[in-house]
């Protein structure tokens, strides 16, 4: 008899995560929708992937030494990640995290052991980018990872999601992922693009509430270094009530528990899938619904209205 | 006509206004026909001729910079949203 694997720490389990098919979600027999759950990852997000690989980047290049502190602005996910690979690797960790992200996302980020410091909650990620920005420049001794400009972050996608991908599927038409940093899209766009260079790279962008936009001029705007525009074919815009018309059917039909994210790459991928009279649709989704319990959107009427005020993704 | 959706950080150049019909059969011709209307949108919105790069324009939920960007065609009744880009990431 084999003995099955034994991994010799948990971020030995980051990534390989699995694709399924959403047969029960594809508007047309002809049209293959396939899902690849990166809520499995040992925090239960993508952000594994990118947190893993900006640890191993930063300390190969000498960057980051035993006893630094790591600082990143983040919204959950990539705290939550960041804050398992910096206590199994020894560094403190403070996350600047708007206001009001949701009460589980805080506690997690305390029970994994990163402190936090928040953010003005109408100025959105971009509050955090901002705050965390200023912190790093008084205090030298931090070392900011900072996914959205680690380049680190979209090769974790080349190299492990697009890959996977890649090497999963015989044929893929089109690739849909929620934007936020642009890594996913950015790297696994462009290692499927080198297997399947017709395939449409579709990103599923989030309409926030007027409450997070902020109040201040256009100009403060914020555009990830690691995001190429041109590079998507694809940018889809969807409200806060789509992506939870699109959690609530993929648990329904397919008892995959979403979040948020995940409920608007669903809601952009049958947009997409209904456009196409055959194909492969391949949706990443990001994280799990567990996160997001306490939200109020779960019971109510007015979907909008319980949204509004906070980031989602 | 086409509606337009402004975000929050415009509407003390517009009176105030979450939405304003506008004229035009691209995107371009619908946003000169805004501009002129309230000249202060102007320099939020364009750079040297083009859309500004923290500006997003969708139509029909999709970003115009896919499509023909300020070329791209509208039709009557359709709906565009303008946006900051805003960070995201989780």
């Amino acid at each position: 008899m084999r003995l099955a694997a034994v991994a010799p720490s948990l971020l030995d389990l980051v990534g390989s995560t699995p694709l399924v098919e959403l047969q029960r979600l594809s508007p047309k027999p002809t049209v293959r929708i396939v899902a690849k759950l990166e809520g499995q990852n040992p925090t239960g997000s993508i952000k594994d992937r990118v947190a893993r690989a900006m640890i191993d980047a930063a300390e190969e290049s000498g960057e980051l030494t035993p006893g630094r502190g790591l600082l990143e602005p983040t919204s959950g996910n990539t705290g939550i990640s960041l804050a398992l690979v910096a206590r199994l690797r020894g560094y403190p960790l403070t996350c600047v995290v708007p206001a009001n992200v949701t009460e589980e996302r805080r506690r997690l980020l305390r029970l994994y052991g990163a402190e936090l410091v928040d953010s003005p909650p109408e100025e959105g990620s971009n509050g955090a980018v901002r705050l965390a920005l200023e912190l790093a420049e008084r205090d030298p001794s931090l070392f900011m990872p900072f996914q959205y400009a680690n380049d680190a972050n979209p090769r974790a996608h080349y190299e492990g999601t697009g890959t996977e991908i890649a090497t999963a599927l015989e044929r893929i038409d089109v690739l849909v992922a929620g934007l936020g940093t642009g890594g996913t899209l950015m790297g696994a766009g462009d290692r499927l693009r080198e297997s399947f260079p017709d395939v449409v790279i579709a990103a599923a962008e989030p309409l926030p509430g007027d409450e997070v936009m902020g109040l201040r001029s256009l100009a403060d705007g914020y555009v990830p270094p690691i995001l190429d525009v041109s590079k998507l074919d694809r940018k889809l815009l969807v409200t806060n009530a789509e992506s939870v018309a699109g959690l609530r059917l993929l648990l329904e039909r397919e008892g995959i528990f979403g979040g948020v994210s995940s409920g608007a790459v669903i809601h952009a991928a049958l947009r997409l899938a209904n456009e196409l009279d055959e194909g492969v649709v391949v949706c990443v989704l990001a994280d799990g619904g567990w996160k997001y319990l306490s939200a109020k959107f779960w019971d109510t009427d007015d979907v909008e209205g319980a949204m509004e005020r906070s980031v989602w993704w | 006509m086409a509606a337009v959706r402004i975000p929050p950080t415009l509407r003390a150049e517009v009176g105030g206004s979450r939405e304003l019909e506008a004229r035009g059969d691209t995107v371009g011709d619908v946003i000169d026909d805004l501009v002129q209307r309230y000249p202060a949108l102007g320099a939020q919105l364009m750079q040297d001729g083009e859309l500004a790069s923290f500006v997003n324009v969708y139509l029909a939920g999709e970003d115009v910079r896919m499509r023909d960007g300020l070329d791209t065609p509208v039709g009557e009744g359709d709906h565009l949203i303008l946006l900051p880009a805003m960070a995201g990431g989780v």
